[in-house]
């Protein structure tokens, strides 16, 4: 048995019918050009603030890109009953679920450089440590893909997944240091915080773009790989518990 | 050495809620062989195909598929089979040329491979020229043969099939059950649920009937159709009132059983060799004439409404509504 052709081909698949079909292109495009275009008019600062919102821009993007697509692709081949012939496959489930969240990683990846190649024409990014910045944002993407995954199996229906979704989207958004700096959050809101693996992948991005994290980023990169392996452990056994009924 | 059954099936259980669906049946089906499981809707078909492919846990009791333990290594199991689910489930979006590659590339059939079978399928299933449009497109006859097609595109040695002709047009289904015959013919065991008993009659060496999650009888076509064996069955065709006619004969020939059919068709059944001539007579000084005399052959419905005491036609219509109305 060849596993490698069982991978590739779902993972051909998921591209072509879901995420390189033209709304989802246009969506990759246009949302992180919203966000950008958005936080530029807010911060009055001119082209010197792109560094400064970079990093948020890409996690939006990659955050929104791979939670939404995931989830929604999931529970749409749950309902149809087409994702029952991937689990009648001779593959162990790692492997099946490794192919169907791919996709959504490279889509959530290919999301953070959109704002990145447009920064590149409106601001110098030659300080830019693109070293640790590349992994992170795989790392980031793969967190998001297996939270969408995780959302996944937890809702049966498509706008089920949208809205819970947006249930652990937003809070993460204002709670991961993005916007905000987490020394300046309610000092009751900060543990949450840490719970989150947005977090320390926004550590990251700031420490790379502007040389502003507050971690090493060795523990940021740690915790990020502890987040990821644990959101699809989970996931993985509440597929055995949930759909292997 | 003796090949090990097909499937192998012992004290198989399994409850939902507080819903005993299956409780603990034992079967074997020998390879090579086209065994029917017959029952009306909830009586445990879908959940038992659903623990022989994997898709469902059972709480207790054993699987074994060409001798592997299914609860040991399931994955090896599933190598071995081909699955088509009681609902059409390809991919809409992708032509059918594109499903039956896709699933083939889920059980590792190389590039080339895959394609030559996917156009053999489509050619053998009289899709080639719809090969190349999407599956969402299909009609309903279309995507079933489809949906067969890619559970066997990887050439399984077990094929589960789950009510594969139920909701589509005569044609389809009639093109279906050769296709089924055939590839039992080609050495492929075949389980196959279904609700339609003449389907099952038909195509199956050994028939299994399931009520409540317990099989209440397993036996070949033939040995199940001994029991109507030394019944005789004939049915007149009369121009009217066979209700009435029916009551009169039974009570005047008490030893004959009589049913009303129809308005115009009354069906009398004895132990003895039905005498014709004197019901004729009987029926004719009523006022109604008999356009026909047959003799009926029992059926394999009757040996299912007998063993299992459920009436096939309100089982078949309740599964139609059912399929109609998007349920299963």
């Amino acid at each position: 048995m060849k596993r490698w052709i069982v991978f590739w081909n779902i993972l051909a698949k998921d591209m072509r019918t879901y995420y390189l079909k033209p709304p989802n292109i246009s969506w990759g495009i246009v949302f992180p050009l919203a966000w950008t275009a958005m936080f530029f008019i807010r911060s009055g600062s001119g082209l010197d603030s792109i560094p400064a919102m970079l990093p948020g821009v890409m996690a939006v993007s990659v955050l929104f890109g791979t939670t939404s697509m995931l989830a929604v692709t999931v529970t749409f081949e749950k309902k149809g009953r087409s994702f029952e012939r991937l689990l009648l496959a001779p593959i162990p489930l790692e492997l099946l679920m490794l192919a169907k969240t791919s996709g959504a990683i490279l889509f959530g990846v290919a999301n953070a450089f959109v704002p990145v190649l447009m920064a590149m024409f409106l601001a110098d990014l030659s300080g830019v440590a693109w070293g640790p910045l590349v992994p992170a944002i795989i790392l980031i993407a793969v967190s998001s893909t297996f939270l969408g995954l995780f959302i996944a199996v937890s809702v049966s229906e498509v706008f089920e997944a949208q809205t819970f979704s947006n249930f652990f989207r937003f809070p993460m958004l204002f709670l991961c240091g993005l916007f905000f700096p987490i020394e300046k959050l309610p000092v009751f809101l900060r543990p949450l915080s840490y719970i989150l693996p947005l977090t320390y992948g926004a550590d990251v991005l700031h420490a790379s773009i502007r040389n502003a994290g507050r971690m090493p980023l060795a523990l940021d990169f740690i915790l990020l790989v502890v987040f990821c392996a644990a959101l699809f452990t989970v996931s993985l056994r509440n597929i055995r518990r949930k759909w292997i009924t | 050495m003796t090949r090990p059954p097909a499937i192998q099936v012992r004290r198989l259980a399994k409850c939902f809620d507080e819903v005993q669906a299956v409780v603990g049946i034992d079967f074997d089906v020998r390879e090579g062989e086209l065994f029917g499981f017959l029952g009306p809707n909830g009586a445990g078909k879908t959940t038992t195909i659903n623990m022989l492919t994997g898709l469902v846990r059972p709480d207790s009791g054993t699987i074994r598929i060409a001798g592997i333990d299914c609860s040991n290594d399931p994955k090896a199991a599933q190598h071995l089979m081909g699955v088509v689910s009681d609902e059409s489930n390809l991919y809409p979006e992708l032509t059918g040329f594109e499903n039956l590659g896709f699933c083939g590339a889920l059980y590792g059939m190389d590039k080339p491979d895959r394609e030559a079978r996917a156009r053999e399928l489509l050619d053998r299933f009289g899709l080639a020229d719809a090969g190349g449009r999407k599956f969402a497109g299909y009609s309903r006859g279309m995507k079933r043969k489809l949906t067969i097609a890619a559970g066997i595109i990887h050439r399984p040695r077990i094929l589960f099939l789950d009510e594969p002709t139920t909701g589509i047009d005569v044609a389809s289904a009639r093109q279906i059950r050769q296709l089924i015959a055939h590839l039992n013919a080609g050495d492929t065991t075949v389980f196959l649920t279904t609700h339609y008993i003449e389907e099952a009659e038909r195509l199956c060496d050994r028939i299994g009937f399931i009520v409540k999650g317990r099989i209440v009888r397993i036996d070949t076509v033939e040995d199940l159709m001994r029991r109507t064996e030394g019944r005789h069955v004939v049915e007149f065709a009369v121009t009217r009132g066979a209700p009435t006619l029916c009551e009169a004969i039974l009570e005047t020939f008490p030893d004959l059983q009589c049913e009303a059919v129809s308005d115009g068709a009354v069906r009398v059944e004895s132990s003895e060799p039905v005498r014709i001539g004197p019901l004729v007579r009987f029926i004719e000084d009523r006022d109604a004439e008999v356009s026909e005399a047959r003799k009926v052959r029992p059926s394999l419905e009757e040996v299912f409404v007998k063993v299992t005491g459920i009436e096939a036609t309100a089982m078949k219509q309740e599964k139609e509504k059912g399929k109609m109305g998007g349920g299963a």
